[in-house]
């Protein structure tokens, strides 16, 4: 290890050397107001300290990398336990950062011996991959405790709220996945479709007092036009023109959004949106002119819970549609059609598949999917403003299907657990939300591209007996 | 008359920022055909460093424009194209060889995380600073309305014409560009002939980051305040600019700047300002709908 060791030292000083570059003036000096103008400290400290954590992180790293596997762990653990110590670190964070840091390198150290475990474990005597077979009942398990879950104690406002926001993120991963998973083209405006079929059903029900079970299919259509009419004429173009000119037209829907006060009320939004109703009666303490509440109907006393339950079933219902419409629609030909294209569009000329077309009815289909999961959001906030609208929604909706892996159904769910639940239980991280959101998009794509639960085999084979697990790379 | 002038001297010194983040863009897309979705966040940055450095050069007593600029020109490209050459290193080069969204997928990350960073280091609130350069002359009266011309405008393109000529001369006369060149037009060949693509990759993007840090410190000296979101719809308009210039030209990237300030600021000027973005977003999805080649590009050719 004698001479390596002086490679390893200074590739952790040049590591040490960037990083302290790099966070010299954002991290080291703290601009803040005082009344009229601005004024800074320093942080030179807490950056001292980053960057050695850096080091020895760096350090820890590479020896682990090389099968240095003891001095890692021995490195880690210290790193960990200058973390988790009583030492008084400038901030918190800084705790958090030193700690992760060894967390790092002992999970860099023992990954190889736990993949090791993995790969073992990975097919069953049988040779079937576990993988599927634990997907197959992990995705049945979910809908089961995704049914019962409103009926348990556990359904407070609280869990039930988070409840309804995760299963509409999932939605919408469902959604997107169509488009992004199965056809192959990275959609970044995602989220104008879904303020289509908000502001569709916003505008209805406050205009014309149309109900939500009336107006859900409606905006539907109306996001699936949308989605027709934007992709028409952008769908010829080459995979990363196709996400810029998507996010053109996110932003575009957004600014018209937030300027045409006429329509939408411009940045001050629609307002008391009614709730949806079951067979007519809807779900509040007192019931307009003409109507019944809920609890009326049913005898019952009225509880808030109500509503949230209520909404959290519709929710789980579309979701479950969309889930079963593409499980679906991967076997029909024109699925198959999207997932060729995505393999290999030359080739489905070639075949005589009609690329704009088939990618056309991939972005209607998503962008109706998108304006139901709208409607829902209209209905479920009773207010809506384009703020909801931002392009950073879209960049969330579709980490969360990179992350799940593009085309598998049940990573989507996990990935929305992941990065929406994760961060609403853990509300103090609410800052660092966005930034480990970040660093994971970047993450999954350098180390596991095809995403926590990678699925890219085809959906239909023509021998079914030969199990060759064909591993592609090519999206676009 | 006299209003035209005005607007077309706004136009000009918006183009001449929209240009420099413009060039970055190109010279990534043509080098390694991605599009560096963080850039417009690297640019942010650029500006973050210059507001810091334009504050210790008060501190230090430098009041002086000239001097001031200057020195906090060299800071900010210094350690933005640290930004750059990082965010290559460790964000796309490992992606080389994945499939073809995977750099654009991480680069969204990128962009992400370093907005949040930006965000959770300096605050949430507009920071104002940067005025260094002060007063103007008035070019002529018209109408009863003054045509300015302000110091600052002067030195924004003053600075922006001396980069772009020493770019260009840099690309087209160095062994650096040819270099360059030469892993744009056939990536593998070059390597075989001796070129160290990757390191003619990571100068390209440090090269990237150093000109947004310029568009960086002249966006805060221009409009005197930023904040961390400024990336996201400078990047988008300096993208455009690159795609109407034709992706991958230099002299593209500069015209397509120009363009759009002049777009911008006309929009602004003579139809509204609330939808100044949509005219852009707008040109952004015509040019790649009619003629995805911009003006000046060249057509691609689909190898199978």
């Amino acid at each position: 290890m004698g001479p390596r060791l002086q490679h390893y030292l200074k590739d952790a000083g040049l590591t040490a050397l960037v990083a302290a570059g790099l966070a010299f003036f954002i991290v080291g000096f703290r601009t803040y107001d005082i009344g009229k103008g601005l004024t800074f400290d320093y942080q030179f400290v807490d950056l001292g300290i980053a960057v050695v954590a850096i080091f020895f992180g760096r350090l820890g790293l590479s020896l682990a990398a090389d099968g240095h596997d003891w001095p890692a762990l021995v490195l880690g653990a210290a790193l960990g336990a200058v973390g988790a110590s009583p030492i008084k670190l400038p901030s918190t964070f800084l705790h958090w950062f030193v700690g992760l840091a060894g967390l790092l390198v002992v999970l860099r150290t023992i990954w190889p011996w736990a993949n090791r475990g993995l790969a073992a474990a990975r097919h069953s005597p049988r040779g079937v991959p576990v993988g599927q077979a634990i997907a197959k009942w992990l995705g049945a398990g979910l809908l089961a405790v995704a049914v019962v879950m409103p009926m348990t104690p556990l359904a407070d406002q609280k869990t039930m709220d988070l409840a309804v926001l995760i299963l509409t993120y999932v939605m919408l991963g469902w959604g997107l996945n169509i488009v992004v998973g199965l056809a192959g083209l990275l959609d970044l405006g995602y989220v104008a479709f879904y303020a289509v079929g908000a502001y569709s059903y916003a505008l209805l029900s406050t205009q014309f007092g149309m109900s939500f079970w009336s107006v859900l299919p409606l905006a539907g259509m109306m996001a699936a036009s949308f989605g027709l009419l934007l992709g028409f004429p952008v769908l010829r173009l080459r995979g990363d023109y196709l996400a810029i000119v998507t996010l053109g037209f996110g932003e575009i829907i957004r600014l018209v959004l937030l300027n045409w006060v006429d329509l939408s009320n411009g940045p001050a939004g629609i307002g008391s949106i009614p709730g949806p109703t079951l067979f007519g009666a809807v779900f509040a303490e007192t019931a307009p002119e003409g109507s019944q509440t809920f609890a009326e109907m049913m005898g019952i006393p009225f509880s808030g819970n109500q509503r949230l339950i209520f909404l959290y079933y519709i929710i789980l219902a579309l979701a479950l549609v969309t889930n079963f419409f593409t499980q679906r629609i991967r076997r029909l030909p024109v699925g198959r059609a999207w997932e060729a294209l995505r393999e290999d569009e030359t080739a489905c000329k070639a075949l005589g598949i009609n690329p704009t077309n088939t990618k056309l009815t991939a972005f209607a289909v998503g962008a109706m999917f998108a304006g139901f999961a709208g409607s829902f959001f209209a209905a479920k906030q009773r207010f809506i403003s384009p703020e909801s609208f931002t392009f950073i929604e879209s960049a969330i909706i579709l980490a969360i299907v990179v992350l799940g892996g593009m085309g598998s159904q049940i990573g989507v769910v996990l990935a929305a657990v992941l990065l929406i639940g994760l961060p609403e239980w853990f509300r103090d991280l609410g800052a660092y939300r966005m930034v480990a959101f970040g660093l994971a998009m970047v993450l999954i794509m350098v180390f596991r591209p095809r995403g926590l639960i990678a699925h890219r085999e085809p959906s239909v084979r023509l021998h079914p007996a030969r199990r060759a697990p064909v591993h592609r790379k090519g999206l676009a | 008359m006299a209003y035209f002038t005005q607007q077309l001297i706004n136009a000009i010194t918006l183009g001449a920022i929209y240009g420099l983040i413009a060039i970055g863009y190109t010279m990534v897309y043509g080098i390694i055909g991605m599009i560096n979705f963080a850039h417009g966040e690297v640019f942010m940055i650029g500006a973050f460093i210059s507001l810091i450095g334009f504050m210790i050069c008060a501190m230090l007593g430098i009041g002086s424009g000239a001097v001031a600029i200057i020195l906090v020109l060299l800071v900010a490209m210094t350690f933005t194209a640290i930004y750059g050459w990082a965010i290559e290193r460790t964000a796309y080069r490992p992606l080389r060889g994945s499939f073809k969204l995977a750099p654009l997928i991480s680069a969204i990350g990128v962009s992400i995380l370093l907005q949040n960073y930006v965000q959770l280091a300096q605050g949430a609130r507009p920071k104002p600073g940067g005025h260094v350069v002060e007063g103007g002359f008035n070019l002529f009266s018209a109408d009863g309305f003054d045509v300015r011309v302000t110091w600052l405008q002067i030195v924004i393109v003053v600075v922006t014409v001396v980069l772009m000529a020493g770019f260009s001369w840099l690309i087209a006369a160095t062994p650096l560009g040819r270099q360059q060149r030469a892993c744009e037009q056939d990536m593998k060949m070059a390597s075989l002939l001796g070129v160290n693509v990757d390191r003619t990759i990571s100068l390209t993007f440090v090269m990237g980051a150093a000109l947004a840090a310029v568009a960086g410190a002249m966006f805060l000296m221009y409009y005197g305040i930023i904040d961390f979101f400024i990336g996201f719809l400078a990047g988008i308009k300096a993208f455009t600019a690159a795609v109407l210039g034709g992706i991958g030209s230099l002299p593209g990237a500069m015209l397509g700047g120009l363009l759009i300030g002049l777009i911008e600021v006309f929009w602004a000027g003579y139809f509204s300002s609330e939808y100044k973005d949509v005219a852009v977003f707008a040109i952004l999805v015509l040019v790649l709908i009619f003629r995805p080649t911009g003006l000046l590009g060249k057509p691609e050719i689909e190898k199978v």
